[in-house]
């Protein structure tokens, strides 16, 4: 029991982390809480299952389609969006109203296309992979396989590349970045390929983990991912993608019964919320991060 | 056409127009004035009509005592809420008050023996039992629709919706000319500036977030009164963002904008429902409530683009950066 709460855990913990890089970079590049990034996985699980499903094509072409579709969105709101709006000034208040006026158009328009009733990709529902005690579904697995591969690759291009490192130079000091020769507006663009990309993935992954997803459902994992980044010290790559492995872990062993009788499953979200809380309380400079005085 | 011309229609923009003026009127205080940043508001408007509900079905307790005790709670949860989370950064609270407005939906809807569950109120006395919470509010109705001679029960609660709504902003501005007021627009503009004439800037915020549960808590009163059942789902945070957009259409820190942003976005919300001419006529209902959203957050953005101070604003004194 504890080890399939683990391997549970460990599944939904490696999509969440997807969805946490994503959030924390455009948050360390341009101080941009993006409410709409839970719509945005919605509609990248929606492109993709129309793909998969009612245009044939395999699930993993499905996906790449999916992650397209997203980055491009992405993109092309810098240019009409938030460009414009930074050019006016627009400080973190009004970006966030805005990504919450572009949730809404989001999420509604998908329900206006889709309509409301439930999705699943075309898995086999029936067939699980049994390791020792522990049962996966097929989405499972594969979401799982695919989110550790994602972590490795962006770990690498933040790590190693030249643009991964200006990513987080710019996130570090936009100033101090820019005046070391980096060109900020590409890195801008460039964030919102990758955090577009990952959106889709992540969205893709998350309706595979669970067996069916509707128009709502990449709402309700906003909150969670909000609650990795913050774990992770808001900003961080690296910390969010562990803050989402320890979020993913934490929400699905608290129903453990060897934990004080273990919690309604149910209230698997609210864990969620009450870590959100507790890691702003208590450590708002992430689990590994260094104690600043706020400017 | 029949409808839009009809008196219930606009009876009825008249009343959700009303009860999101009081709703706002909250984040009007706490953000426009006191400038925090609270987007779980939609929490206190919860916690004012369950408690409200419940101690009418199942203490017994009179209706009226219900919902002073309900406001009462809502304001006291405020203070709960900000005593550990007010002094973070603006954006960490921001995300606090939304995860804390899901907690008290998540637990509304789970809770079944003491919120009735995801069914709503109609099963707050166990299932079987249609359950009312509203039987003293139908005879204070009737009484006013005897009293005033008024023939329509619509008319009967736009008056009452309006009386507290207008009650409530004339009070607010009152508030805001006293030297109450003048320190909580300090504490917007520059805490340290407040801190450094040995204002309590915490004590000054908690104020204003008790306050504006409050007034929460009332509106989710007086939405539990016109629709007579209600259920978890009607307190989703899209409910706090119609309330911070009511707020900025109208124009922020100015406490008159807020009935006319609420009227303007009563008519756009509640007036698009009623629309069944073409093009609407080519959408189906649950066609037309998305079509509504949408129309709401492009509204959003726009104002956020083009017109941040809002209709009655004042540019220099714009909030939002």
């Amino acid at each position: 029991m504890l080890l399939q709460l683990l391997a549970n855990g460990l599944v939904a913990g490696a999509v969440v982390a997807i969805a946490a890089v994503g959030v924390s970079l455009l948050y360390g590049i341009l101080r941009l809480v993006n409410f709409a990034f839970g719509d945005l996985m919605t509609l990248g699980a929606f492109v993709g299952v129309y793909a998969n499903v009612a245009g044939g094509i395999p699930i993993a072409a499905a996906t790449v389609v999916a992650m397209a579709a997203t980055a491009a969105l992405s993109v092309a709101l810098e240019y009409v969006l938030w460009r414009p709006l930074r050019a006016r000034g627009a400080r973190f208040m009004s970006l966030f109203l805005a990504s919450i006026g572009l949730a809404l158009i989001l999420r509604q328009a998908i329900l206006l296309v889709a309509g409301p009733q439930p999705r699943s990709f075309d898995v086999d529902p029936y067939k699980v992979y049994v390791l020792g005690d522990i049962r996966l579904s097929v989405g499972q697995a594969l979401a799982f396989l695919v989110a550790v591969a994602a972590i490795v690759v962006v770990g690498l291009l933040l790590g190693l590349t030249t643009t991964g490192r200006s990513m987080r130079a710019v996130a570090d000091d936009r100033a101090l970045a820019s005046v070391a020769g980096i060109h900020t507006a590409r890195i801008v663009v460039l964030t919102w390929i990758l955090a577009g990309l990952l959106a889709g993935l992540a969205g893709v992954l998350a309706g595979l983990v669970q067996s069916s997803f509707d128009p709502n459902f990449g709402f309700a994992l906003l909150l969670p991912t909000f609650a990795a980044v913050v774990l992770g010290g808001i900003g961080s790559a690296y910390g969010a993608l562990a803050g989402g492995l320890l979020l993913g872990l934490a929400t699905e062993l608290s129903t453990w019964h060897g934990f004080l009788g273990g919690v309604d499953p149910v209230y698997k979200p609210v864990v969620a919320f009450v870590v959100l809380i507790a890691a702003l309380l208590l450590r708002p400079q992430g689990l590994l991060g260094r104690a600043v005085r706020a400017a | 056409m029949s409808t839009v011309a009809s008196a219930e229609f606009w009876a009825f923009v008249g009343v959700v127009s009303g009860i999101y003026t009081v709703l706002a009127l909250g984040i009007q205080l706490e953000f426009g004035f006191a400038g925090l940043l609270n987007f779980g508001h939609v929490a206190f408007m919860a916690i004012g009509a369950y408690s409200m509900a419940i101690l009418t079905v199942k203490a017994g307790l009179s209706m009226w005592l219900a919902a002073v005790l309900g406001i009462l709670l809502a304001a006291a949860s405020g203070l709960l809420l900000g005593l550990p989370t007010l002094r973070l950064r603006g954006d960490y609270f921001a995300i606090v008050t939304i995860a804390f407005s899901e907690i008290v939906r998540y637990v509304a809807t789970n809770e079944d023996s003491l919120t009735g569950g995801s069914q709503g109120t109609i099963n707050l006395s166990g299932p079987g039992a249609a359950a009312q919470y509203n039987g003293q509010w139908e005879r204070f109705q009737a009484w006013l629709q005897q009293t005033l001679h008024i023939g329509a029960k619509d008319a009967a609660m736009l008056l009452v919706v309006w009386v507290v709504a207008l009650g409530l902003t004339a009070a607010l501005a009152l508030a805001m000319r006293t030297p109450w007021g003048r320190v909580l627009k300090a504490v917007r503009e520059d805490e340290d500036v407040a801190a450094s004439l040995g204002k309590n800037v915490l004590a000054y915020k908690l104020q204003a977030l008790a306050l504006g549960s409050a007034a929460a808590g009332l509106a989710g009163c007086l939405y539990a009164w016109q629709f007579s059942f209600f259920s978890p789902d009607d307190f989703a945070p899209l409910l706090t963002f119609f309330a911070w957009m009511i707020v900025i259409l109208g124009g922020l820190g100015r406490t008159f904008a807020v009935p006319v942003g609420a009227l303007a976005f009563g008519l756009v919300f509640a007036g698009t429902r009623f629309f069944d001419f073409a093009p609407f006529s080519y959408f189906d209902s649950a066609e037309r409530a998305y079509l509504r959203l949408i129309v709401i957050g492009l509204l959003i953005i726009l104002l956020v683009l083009f017109r941040p101070w809002g209709l009655l604003g004042r540019r220099q004194e714009a909030l939002l950066e």
